[in-house]
């Protein structure tokens, strides 16, 4: 039952074939038995879930079911959920329950969706390996010696190991994209400001975005439906109507030109990575695609850049974190000083440290137009030259990650190394155009990533190259060993 | 960029993070590896290009000026770590 995708069990759960509680109930048996290996969850909410998939079935019987009721997902804990802890990834958040939920999750399950629990992350989203979590690393159920990417690991290994049938992820430089791509997942980067950032844990607010992680194209499609719409709440969300992901899969792709970025297809790529990436768009081209050459002059600009912007954004987001309203407090402070000194020293990580103190000295007196002015001027040319590339083509293609799933522990104690994993992914979220990554052929029986990227709001296109590319093959359908 | 302990700890106070002199080295060096490495943009001319602030030309949403939510003070409290009477309780400030 956990090998079916979304599209499937929800055909399965309408035809009465299976119920929400029996579905829920054997993924909450495989978190038991098959996570300790993972670590992908930090919190499993097994009374609630059954609860839910009570109500779902009830829904079904009495043909009140839309296609997500009954599924049984998990949420990246960057999400507020009511009554749930929700510690995004730190010591800072550990006893942290949240009063409310997320629009995203809200959404979820008004659409009828059951959560199993929340998934293990990179402390407050700040990572590319999930090494970073207070919770410990996550292990890539494709081989336990490697991570599974980051900061959405939890979500992606959860996914990749059929712990859940599908989850939810955030993504500010990479974070749903490059996990999806190190664990042989489908995972989609929305338009920045498509789905809601109400009751998501800010990181840094003008890159930050929710979207689906899911085992095809087609299921991405169904959450996004769901995950995507206007929220008053969020004071950067598109107001636009959403469009029919689902009904746009079968599109002919048919003379659609496909952009491939040189820049990205050059020395720094791994070379089976490479070979894996050209097998997927020589596919795209067998399907009746044009592939077309497009540039990104300043795209090697786009991690520099955002290790102002991101820090700026994160120091500026993380001041609430003071020991005074939530979250973690120090023993004994002498003073109110001692009290935010202490209480934020002890209750984040060190990488959330150094984002912090990049962030605090770019924004700190006279070093604002060097550094946070400039970036956002880079920001401005990397923005430009994707513009001009849609006008050549229709959708880029090329790489998501530089590599396959690196070994724990290798980039770890390099933070310039590890900021590097991103090259790929990061200029999408600083241009704030939707992007995501699907499964190309393995490369020595690890997952590749094949990412597209789409000009604003062209998430049904994505979804729907993707769609096609996964109808003709079977490149998202492997199962990690032991996990099939 | 080479950052001294000095700088080191002036940021460090502007963060409100306290630093021990043993994690001072490793930070000098991580955060001068990263200032290298943002300094990559100095290479490109900028001075005729408009900062992009953000990815979608938007304006600023108003609404109506009324309550539209309802008072959950004590829900929200119940993560505090000290209150009382419905005030957050701090280490004295004023003498």
């Amino acid at each position: 039952m956990h090998d079916k995708t979304l599209a499937q069990l929800s055909a399965a759960l309408q035809a009465r074939k299976t119920s929400s509680v029996e579905l829920t109930q054997h993924m909450l048996r495989r978190i038991k038995e098959l996570d300790g290996r993972l670590n992908s969850f930090v919190t499993v909410t097994e009374a609630e879930a059954l609860a839910q998939a009570l109500i779902a079935d009830l829904r079904i019987a009495a043909g009140q079911a839309g296609p997500l009721t009954g599924i049984p997902i998990a949420h990246k804990d960057i999400f507020c959920t009511r009554e749930v802890r929700t510690s995004c990834g730190s010591r800072m958040l550990e006893d942290f329950v949240a009063p409310y939920d997320a629009t995203v999750v809200a959404r979820l399950e008004q659409a009828g969706a059951v959560m199993l629990g929340k998934t293990n992350m990179d402390e407050f989203a700040m990572g590319s390996s999930n090494e970073t979590s207070h919770f410990g690393a996550v292990r890539n159920p494709w081989d336990d010696d490697t991570v599974p990417g980051g900061s959405s690991g939890g979500s992606a290994a959860a996914v990749a190991a059929h712990l859940c049938v599908a989850a939810t992820g955030t993504d500010t430089g990479g974070s749903i994209r490059q996990p999806a791509a190190l664990t042989g997942i489908t995972g989609l980067k929305p338009t920045y400001g498509r789905c809601s950032r109400w009751g998501m844990i800010a990181f840094a607010s003008s890159l930050d975005q929710a979207g689906p992680m899911a085992r095809s194209a087609e299921d991405a499609a169904m959450l996004l439906t769901a995950m995507a719409g206007f929220d008053e709440r969020d004071s950067t969300s598109a107001d636009r109507p959403v469009d029919d992901y689902v009904g746009a899969l079968g599109n002919d792709i048919r003379g659609l030109r496909i952009g491939i970025v040189g820049e990205f297809m050059d020395d720094g790529l791994d070379g089976g990575v490479g070979a894996s990436v050209q097998a997927a768009l020589d596919e795209l081209q067998r399907l009746g695609a044009e592939l077309v050459d497009v540039s990104l002059p300043n795209a090697h600009l786009s991690v520099p850049a955002y290790y102002v912007v991101a820090p700026a954004e994160c120091s500026s987001n993380l001041a609430r974190f003071d020991g005074v309203r939530y979250g973690h407090r120090c023993e004994d402070p002498k003073d109110l000083e001692d009290l935010y000194k202490r209480s934020r020293s002890e209750g984040f990580g060190a990488e959330v440290k150094r984002r912090i103190m990049i962030g605090t000295y770019a924004l700190s007196a006279g070093y604002y137009d060097a550094y946070y002015l400039k970036a956002q001027k880079v920001r401005q040319l990397i923005a430009d030259d994707f513009r001009r590339a849609f006008e050549r083509c229709d959708v880029i293609a090329g790489p998501t990650a530089p590599g396959t799933a690196f070994r724990l522990g290798d980039k770890a104690d390099d933070p310039v190394s590890m900021y590097l994993q991103d090259i790929y992914t990061i200029a999408v979220n600083l241009a704030g155009l939707p992007g995501m990554s699907i499964p190309a052929p393995a490369s020595d029986g690890m997952p590749v990533g094949l990412q597209l990227i789409g000009d604003y709001f062209d998430e049904a296109r994505l979804l729907n190259v993707a769609h096609q590319l996964q109808l003709a093959t079977d490149w998202h359908q492997q199962a990690p060993k032991g996990f099939e | 960029m080479s950052l001294s302990t000095d700088d080191v700890a002036k940021i460090a106070h502007l963060a409100r993070l306290a630093v021990t002199p043993d994690e001072t080295g490793a930070l000098k060096r991580d955060l001068s590896n990263i200032l290298d490495l943002v300094a990559q943009m100095d290479a490109v001319d900028t001075a005729d290009v408009e900062p992009m602030a953000h990815p979608l030309e938007m304006a600023q949403r108003l609404r109506e000026d009324r309550a539209d939510r309802e008072d959950r003070r004590d829900d929200y409290q119940a993560n505090a770590p000290a209150v009382e009477n419905g005030l957050f309780l701090v280490p004295k400030v004023i003498e």
